[in-house]
């Protein structure tokens, strides 16, 4: 059985945290989708708050403590990730940006993403298409049309009254799915010390290679 | 092995007293400390290149010069030599007039440098940046090989018939360290010229040093330069020592606190597990450094960087004092045991005058009378065989038809 590999990365400052809450339910849909497809599905859940020294520290000194490692490592290798913000001030939490910013600018190409955020109130839903969803089309991922917005009020019943938070999660996560059903990211491996073709070329003579 | 220090030439406040050297307080103390290194047993003196403050080294062959006049035995380098805004002729210049004031004691290392906006400020593009380093080297290269050097590339006005001097001491070219903490393409670059690679190793985990070091020696062997492990391989290091482990961590944690590159991050001890940073006992520096080997394979030359962040003079030759007489003596016998007899030493120029001309008498190059240009056919030089049409001596006159200046 092929085995699918999916994070999730949590920028919630607070414990317990209503985007962490957001980012198991659309990993929770995510990975019963897959599962019925027939995928065995690994998840690996980060909250980017245990790694925020780290994080400030690498943008400091531009490598990363191993436990930061390994999350750059599982992102970079991942059939799918599923990214979660709280919106402040009209944007993605600072902590969430300073993760994008260290991860390397290759890593996520043709990467699936599934967006979240959360919110005060139903009136910051479009900083996912201003503001979180440029942020991956530049570093060449995919975002799934679908992102998934929760206002404080969501976690009532009825939300806006026209789709129900638990509607929008499983139409995002449906489209996330088929993608990670697709892609074979997480056995493609990236060697960042691999030479991406001989040096030749450059200068007109090592070698004719 | 060579034990050696290099400095980034940074001019920082002393975090304990406030006090800031002047350039020249501080260049004067650089000095000292290079003529210090050779009186404590240090092989190595590197001195970085830089063109903004708060560093002063904008000049680095003038340092090195006055470094040669003053010592005897000390190798003079660099760390690291701009290649990608430098002019590669006057690199190939410059050098090898050092080689011929020091007596051959220069060895070179290459690097791209940290500072964007040099760039710009030598007319060249960041973007272009590895090209650059590719292109420039193969200039270099060739300036210090060939006598007379026809060239155009994408970077540089073209050369017809331009003659580098002077000519390298003995006809042998400076050796060259390519450094690079993380472009996979150096190392091929270093491997591919049978060249040094050099590894910052100071601000980077050690799983990082080891993958560059080994990509760079199994190019080295793909380019059949020799096997893997006899690459030339050099690494960085840093430290700071007191007889008690304690007073070390004590006395450096201010300046590590506030230090221009990782002051204000991370902790101390997060940064010295992390990284090969030492701050300990001697003993604590000699374990640590003999675990490089662990996991580079044997290698040619240790360099630490004992001068920075404000640390004063007086306590930097106090430093300089603990490697040459605890340290390095320890680490040269140890490093020595094991170590297969075919790991060649980092080259020097006696070693490759040795290789490339045996017991033979090395070349001296001596020019023709002045043709007036080198764009002539042949070589400005008397020991190289002139084609029959090359005029030596005038370009017009009686003189232009003269034989007898033919060899």
């Amino acid at each position: 059985m092929t085995t699918k590999r999916i994070v999730v990365i949590s920028a919630g400052l607070s414990t317990p945290s209503s985007t962490r809450q957001l980012a198991d339910r659309l990993g929770g849909d995510a990975v019963s989708l897959l599962q019925e497809r027939g995928f065995e599905v690994e998840t690996q859940v980060f909250e980017l708050r245990d790694l925020a020294h780290d994080i400030t520290n690498h943008l400091l000194m531009g490598f990363a403590p191993p436990k930061l490692q390994a999350a750059l490592d599982a992102v970079s290798s991942a059939d799918g990730l599923i990214a979660v913000t709280p919106i402040f001030t009209t944007s993605y939490a600072g902590l969430f940006k300073s993760f994008i910013d260290v991860i390397d600018p290759q890593a996520l190409t043709d990467l699936p993403v599934l967006i979240g955020a959360t919110g005060g109130t139903p009136r910051h839903s479009l900083a996912i298409d201003y503001a979180i969803r440029p942020l991956f089309t530049y570093l060449h991922a995919i975002p799934v049309t679908t992102g998934v917005f929760a206002a404080t009020s969501d976690w009532g019943t009825e939300g806006d009254g026209v789709r129900s938070l638990p509607d929008r999660i499983f139409r995002g996560a449906k489209e996330f799915a088929d993608l990670v059903e697709r892609t074979d990211r997480s056995e493609l491996v990236r060697d960042p010390f691999a030479l991406d073709r001989p040096v030749g070329h450059l200068v007109g003579g090592f070698t004719g290679e | 092995m060579q034990f050696g220090i290099f400095t980034v030439t940074d001019i920082t406040q002393d975090p304990t007293t406030g006090r800031t050297p002047s350039e020249h307080e501080r260049i004067k103390a650089t000095l000292t400390m290079a003529k210090h290194a050779e009186e404590v047993g240090l092989d190595v003196f590197a001195l970085g290149e830089h063109h903004n403050p708060p560093f002063w080294s904008s000049s680095p062959t003038t340092t090195l010069a006055h470094v040669a006049g003053q010592t005897s035995t000390l190798q003079l380098s660099t760390a690291t030599t701009l290649i990608t805004t430098n002019d590669p002729v006057k690199i190939a210049e410059d050098y090898s007039m050092l080689q011929h004031v020091s007596d051959g004691r220069v060895d070179l290392m290459l690097g791209r440098g940290n500072t964007g906006p040099v760039y710009p400020w030598f007319g060249q593009d960041i973007r272009q940046g590895l090209p650059l380093a590719l292109e420039n080297y193969e200039l270099l290269h060739r300036l210090w090989r060939e006598d007379v050097v026809d060239w155009s590339g994408q970077f540089r006005t073209p050369l017809q018939g331009f003659t580098a001097t002077p000519r390298p001491l003995d006809d042998v070219p400076p050796f060259v360290w390519h450094g690079s903490i993380r472009t996979p393409e150096i190392a091929d670059q270093a491997a591919f010229y049978g060249d040094g690679f050099f590894a910052n190793h100071i601000f980077w985990p050690a799983s990082h040093t080891q993958r560059m070091i080994a990509l760079y020696r199994q190019r080295f062997e793909h380019h059949g330069h020799g096997t893997a492990a006899q690459a030339i391989v050099g690494l960085g290091g840093q430290v700071f020592m007191r007889k008690n482990s304690q007073d070390a961590v004590n006395e450096f944690r201010p300046y590590f606190d506030n230090a221009p590159v990782y002051g204000h991050g991370p902790s101390l001890e997060d940064f010295t597990q992390q990284t090969p940073l030492t701050v300990g006992s001697p003993q604590e520096v000699i374990d640590r450094t003999l675990g490089f080997r662990d996991y580079v394979g044997d290698y040619q030359r240790q360099l630490w960087l004992m001068d920075h962040a404000g640390l004063p003079l007086k306590t930097v030759l106090e430093q300089l004092d603990l490697l040459g007489e605890e340290v390095v003596p320890v680490l040269r016998k140890e490093f020595a045991k094991n170590r297969p007899a075919d790991v060649p030493d980092a080259p020097t120029h006696a070693s490759l005058v040795k290789a490339k001309y045996g017991d033979e008498t090395p070349r001296q190059a001596t020019p023709n009378a002045n043709r007036g240009d080198n764009l002539t056919l042949g070589s400005p030089y008397q020991d190289t065989a002139v084609v029959e049409a090359a005029k030596p001596g005038s370009a017009f006159g009686p003189a232009a038809t003269r034989k007898e200046f033919v060899r």
